[in-house]
């Protein structure tokens, strides 16, 4: 047995590989709660549905199309755009104008009637979806067996994760996100079609959630309630990183499944509140959160 | 499209070629309340025109209707012969307008070459990047720090750099003197000259009289959302008590 000063090392690591692949996900959907509330000024409570339809999405694509796990990850996310798409020109842009506790009722209801189906069709049980077969098998490393699917989970979503940054941050499409995000009325006066650039973004920011689906069909149990139940841990991450902070929501989305696995090894009791004990002192010392800019 | 035909139709052949903006009977609403009420002005190519009037009495508001920035707004806004009333804000600029708001808009997320990129081009003759650092050489020497840190002064040089580089050839400017000091309001000036002599079209919406009076051709006195009063050049000196009674001066 591996010790170092009474800890266990093959525990330990076993926990910070955990809490990086959880991190990879909270990374993901954070990321799109983000640019969806920059943009739009929406807090979309139905990420975690679509999160759940992305998985669906994998789990139904094999069974009754036959479509591999690749094409899944090509495919799912795009028609979960689509989704999305739908969802912001027919029902969220009628009351763009309005509370945004409207839109955020809207898309609170939007989850449960997805959650409801889905549950009423395939019961709350999760269903199995196999690892595909070239991520099958892992490494040994000096301290910890790395399963080969989990290490791409890492590695898949943090370059999505950094391709979306770069996107934002350092094109042009990205500089009317950006200005979009802080003027919109004016952008449209300069000539750019911001209705469609919402439109795109929203499809954009669910057609992550689609992502980080299909990536954890093969591990977490493909169950209606997959979303509402890592959809609270997102908020407050999202809360924690500031509010539309693109690179905050990415960071704090890996540190925060780091700091859950590291709790569930030295107190396994606290792994459950550990995140919103963070958030609750972010919002005491910095209200507009880490990298969140005040307003 | 429900254009006056009769009226609107006719002047194009040899008329709308030197009008470049035809407004009439423009009212235009925020929320519940009625800011213009039936407002006519018309600018020709070349010309620049000032909106004078005290605040509040809907020179920004005009500016702002031409965009379709504001909540609503009924009659007619011809665009180089196109009417514009019902045309959704983003493809009015691409008529060749350009349009720098009051506040002066600069993009905080964005540093300065981001924001002198950021409009794209609505017509393919507009100045180069090396043009406008030369008009601006602040701008060249501060390229790369955030639109925001920049001082009053250089922000509004920015604004105006910005819509140089679309090609915009029918300038809507608001207010672009206000808060300057006194260098840069003539710097300012002698862009406006220099913009002038390439034969763009400006209104100005402006507070600062004495800057507008000697590069402007026309003046529209506004009051209360009307327009009360137009001055021509050479009527100034004469109408010069009449306009210091509107002006509150």
């Amino acid at each position: 047995m591996a010790t170092f000063l009474g800890i266990n090392l093959f525990a330990l690591s076993g926990q910070l590989l955990i809490g990086l692949i959880n991190g990879s996900f909270y990374a993901l959907l954070a990321l799109g709660l983000a640019i969806i509330f920059g943009l739009l000024k929406i807090i979309n409570f139905s990420q975690g549905a679509l999160y759940m339809l992305g998985a669906f999405g994998a789990y139904l694509g094999l069974n009754h199309l036959g479509l591999s796990y690749w094409w899944a990850l090509l495919l799912v996310p795009l028609a979960i755009a689509a989704i999305g798409i739908l969802m912001e020109r027919t029902l969220i842009r009628p009351i763009a104008n309005e509370d945004h506790l409207y839109s955020l009722l809207l898309t609170f209801g939007i989850a449960l009637i997805l959650q409801g189906l889905f549950t009423h069709w395939f019961g709350s049980s999760g269903l199995p979806y196999a690892i595909p077969e070239e991520l099958k098998g892992g490494t040994k490393l000096p301290f910890m067996y790395l399963p080969n699917y989990r290490a791409w989970i890492i590695v898949f979503s943090l370059v999505v994760c950094a391709g979306t940054w770069y996107l934002i941050e350092k094109t042009k499409l990205g500089a009317y996100l950006r200005a979009g995000t802080e003027n919109p009325q004016l952008m449209q006066a300069f000539g750019i079609n911001v209705p469609l650039i919402v439109t795109l973004t929203y499809g954009f920011g669910v057609g992550l959630a689609g992502v980080a689906g299909v990536l954890a069909a093969p591990v977490y149990s493909v169950s209606p309630e997959m979303g509402s139940n890592i959809l609270i841990v997102v908020f407050a991450i999202v809360v924690i990183g500031g509010m539309g902070s693109i690179g905050g929501a990415i960071l704090t989305g890996l540190a925060m499944g780091v700091v859950e696995g590291l709790t569930k090894y030295f107190y396994p009791e606290a792994s459950n509140t550990v995140i919103f004990l963070v958030m609750v002192l972010v919002i005491l010392t910095r209200p507009a959160g880490l990298f969140g800019k005040p307003a | 499209m429900n254009a006056p035909m009769t009226a609107a139709k006719e002047p194009m052949t040899t008329k709308s070629h030197r009008e470049k903006i035809r407004i009439s009977d423009l009212h235009a609403f925020y929320g519940e309340s009625h800011i213009l009420h039936g407002i006519d002005l018309s600018v020709n190519q070349g010309e620049l025109v000032t909106l004078l009037g005290r605040n509040g009495s809907g020179r920004s508001t005009t500016l702002r209707a031409i965009m379709n920035m504001v909540g609503k707004r009924t009659g007619s806004i011809f665009i180089n012969g196109n009417e514009t009333i019902n045309m959704p804000s983003h493809r009015i600029a691409h008529l060749g307008l350009g349009y720098c708001p009051e506040e002066r808009g600069i993009f905080s997320s964005l540093n300065v070459e981001e924001n002198l990129m950021l409009p794209p081009a609505v017509r393919s003759d507009g100045m180069s990047v090396e043009e406008i650092y030369e008009m601006f050489p602040n701008l060249a020497e501060r390229r790369k720090s955030q639109g925001t840190r920049l001082s009053g002064g250089e922000q509004q040089m920015l604004a105006m750099a910005r819509i140089l580089r679309t090609g915009a050839n029918i300038l809507l400017l608001d207010e672009i003197t206000e808060g300057l000091a006194p260098v840069i309001v003539q710097k300012l000036g002698e862009v406006l000259t220099k913009l002038k002599q390439r034969g763009l079209t400006i209104v100005l919406v402006e507070q600062n009289f004495r800057f507008a009076a000697p590069i402007a051709d026309r003046h529209y006195v506004m009051e209360h959302g009307h327009i009360v009063e137009e001055i021509p050049r050479e009527e100034l000196e004469e109408k010069t008590e009449l306009l210091n009674t509107y002006l509150g001066v």
